[in-house]
């Protein structure tokens, strides 16, 4: 009696998580085993997905030319934009520790994270405009020709990465700040004590004690990549010809546009798949 | 040069490294605000060139009373999702997370861990199934539908984050106050969540943000225009023979606006919750 009075308390979130996440999760799988024409052939589905040219287009990657498909460029977006704003993140909250204003500095990077993914996607359009961009200021400047970057095949999807990286380093910042305030500082002194230098601080003591950190900042970052949407839906709607398509944006394309549910079905269980997969280290820790 | 003199340059150039950076990264937003506050004949060589400089706000007030996507139906759209989407899951994510934290109910553990794993999923891994519930249930282009899903979109992190919260939490208060008669309920809305507010409010701050934010649930789920929230209707606004960037900007001044202040005012918050556990 008591443990059934007890349940009312989880029961609203549980009837919510289950009715409108879990059981469409599983309806999409579901949806990922049949054919547009009603037909069970989950082989044949997933098959004919993954030999796409929208989804994984061989002919572009083996010649390096744009479109390579979804499902490359959303690899090649985390292969950049992970390095670079987690290593980023971390050097600046290591230098922002001793800068005088360096709080206020942290919230000017970290706006990028406050702001929507849609203006975010507006703004970098923006910047990389022919005319209007800045971008093209410092190109000119530096004996290169102007042009809108995200216009070309070629350089459309490397600007949006790299846009990517100024909104979105602010978040490695901030956990990488808060991680170096639970470091005692006798371990840095000591060191010091010891005639190390700041790199060698850095590399034996700074990185291996924010280890949990790294591990949170790739898993989430990862995650964000894969469910990327609404920033490059504003900057290029996957265009110019499909290249900016990444995942997200091609399971909305695929079942909204082209009204293709099972095939929607199938990129979108590869996406989850993929994600769970990413997070199990994550959801270990936490636990 | 002495030691002190070393030193007293390395902290020089540290400081210039640091503010240099921080310009860099300022410099885009600082283009949105110029391109805002200008009429598109000083824009078209570039925000950067100041002569000539006239201010005007011609652009605010035609995004706020666009033809098509009227920015003054939007935020208010806006305000009448984010709003019920902050304040639902916050007290049904409170209520689950005091209940996995402190009972002990039948599978307890894999029912967690499943609301905890819907963290992880992407949102196109529901929405075919869901439009079609949607459509089944004649909430299609309502506001009532972005409610539901931002509510349950936010369920699974405000539990888990709750939950840690409140594990964190001395038992004793409660024990002495059931040893005085007091229900589970009780137990929980006088001494749990007292003690949680600091939480909610990170909650509180955090959730608001994201709901103001979306994009994919309101691009799938709202089509006619006085259902559409704001940040929605920024890529409406673009124009058909040439991009108004003056007329985007200030709209996007105007739908950033909202989730900035509140950054601004509630940092702490902010910053705690994103650091004690924010995955989504």
């Amino acid at each position: 009696m008591q443990t059934l009075r007890r349940f009312t308390f989880v029961l609203p979130t549980l009837a919510l998580v289950f009715a409108f996440a879990v059981y469409p999760a599983l309806q999409t799988i579901r949806l990922s085993l049949f054919l547009p024409t009603g037909e069970f052939a989950p082989l044949a589905n997933y098959a004919e997905v993954l030999s796409d040219r929208r989804v994984l287009n061989l002919a572009g990657l083996s010649q390096g030319r744009f479109p390579m498909g979804s499902l490359v460029h959303t690899f090649i977006w985390i292969v950049i934009h992970l390095p670079i704003t987690a290593l980023l993140g971390l050097v600046l909250a290591v230098l922002l520790q001793n800068v005088r204003g360096g709080g206020f500095i942290k919230s000017i990077i970290f706006m990028g994270m406050v702001i929507p993914g849609a203006v975010g996607g507006l703004v970098v359009r923006f910047l990389f405009e022919r005319d209007l961009g800045i971008v093209n200021q410092l190109v000119v400047l530096l004996g290169g020709s102007a042009r809108t970057w995200t216009a070309y095949p070629d350089t459309a999807l490397l600007s949006l990465i790299f846009g990517s990286v100024w909104l979105w380093t602010g978040f490695s910042l901030v956990l990488y700040s808060s991680g170096l305030g639970t470091i005692p500082r006798d371990y840095f002194d000591a060191a010091k004590v010891d005639g190390a230098n700041e790199l060698q601080i850095f590399g034996r003591i700074t990185v291996p004690l924010l280890r949990p950190i790294t591990v949170v900042v790739v898993v989430m970052s990862i995650i964000w990549a894969l469910k990327l949407f609404d920033y490059v839906y504003a900057a290029t709607m996957g265009g110019p010809g499909r290249a900016t398509q990444v995942l997200a944006l091609e399971i909305w394309h695929l079942a909204f546009v082209r009204g293709n549910f099972n095939q929607a079905a199938v990129v979108a269980v590869l996406l989850g798949v993929i994600s769970l997969t990413v997070s199990i280290p994550m959801l270990r820790r936490r636990r | 040069m002495s030691p002190r003199g070393k030193r007293l340059l390395g902290t020089l150039l540290v400081h210039l490294i640091a503010w240099t950076i921080a310009l860099l990264w300022i410099i885009p937003f600082f283009g949105l605000a110029m391109t805002s506050v200008r009429p598109f004949s000083e824009l078209i060589d570039g925000w950067w060139r100041l002569d000539p400089f006239n201010l005007t706000l011609a652009n605010f007030s035609s995004a706020w009373n666009h033809p098509d996507a009227p920015l003054s139906v939007g935020m208010r759209n806006s305000m009448l999702v984010a709003v019920p989407a902050t304040i639902i899951p916050m007290f049904v994510g409170a209520l689950g997370a005091y209940g996995f934290a402190r009972f002990s109910l039948p599978l307890k553990n894999l029912l967690f861990v499943t609301t905890v794993v819907v963290l992880t999923i992407p949102a196109q891994m529901v929405i075919i199934p869901l439009f079609a519930m949607f459509r089944d249930l004649g909430l299609l282009d309502s506001l009532t539908a972005l409610v539901i899903v931002n509510t349950v979109w936010a369920l699974p992190w405000i539990t888990l984050f709750l939950r840690n919260f409140i594990s964190t939490i001395p038992i004793e208060l409660e024990e002495a106050a059931r040893i005085d008669g007091a229900s589970d309920f009780t137990v929980f809305a006088r001494i749990v969540l007292p003690v949680a507010l600091p939480a909610l409010g990170s909650v509180a701050v955090l959730q608001f943000m994201w709901a103001w934010n979306d994009f994919f649930w309101a691009l799938v789920f709202t089509f006619s225009s006085d259902r559409m929230v704001a940040v929605r209707q920024l890529p409406l606004l673009r124009g058909v023979y040439f991009v108004d960037w003056g007329l985007l900007a200030a709209a996007s001044i105007m739908v950033l606006a909202v989730p900035v202040a509140l950054f601004a005012l509630l940092q702490r918050y902010y910053i705690r919750g994103m650091v004690g556990w924010t995955p989504r």
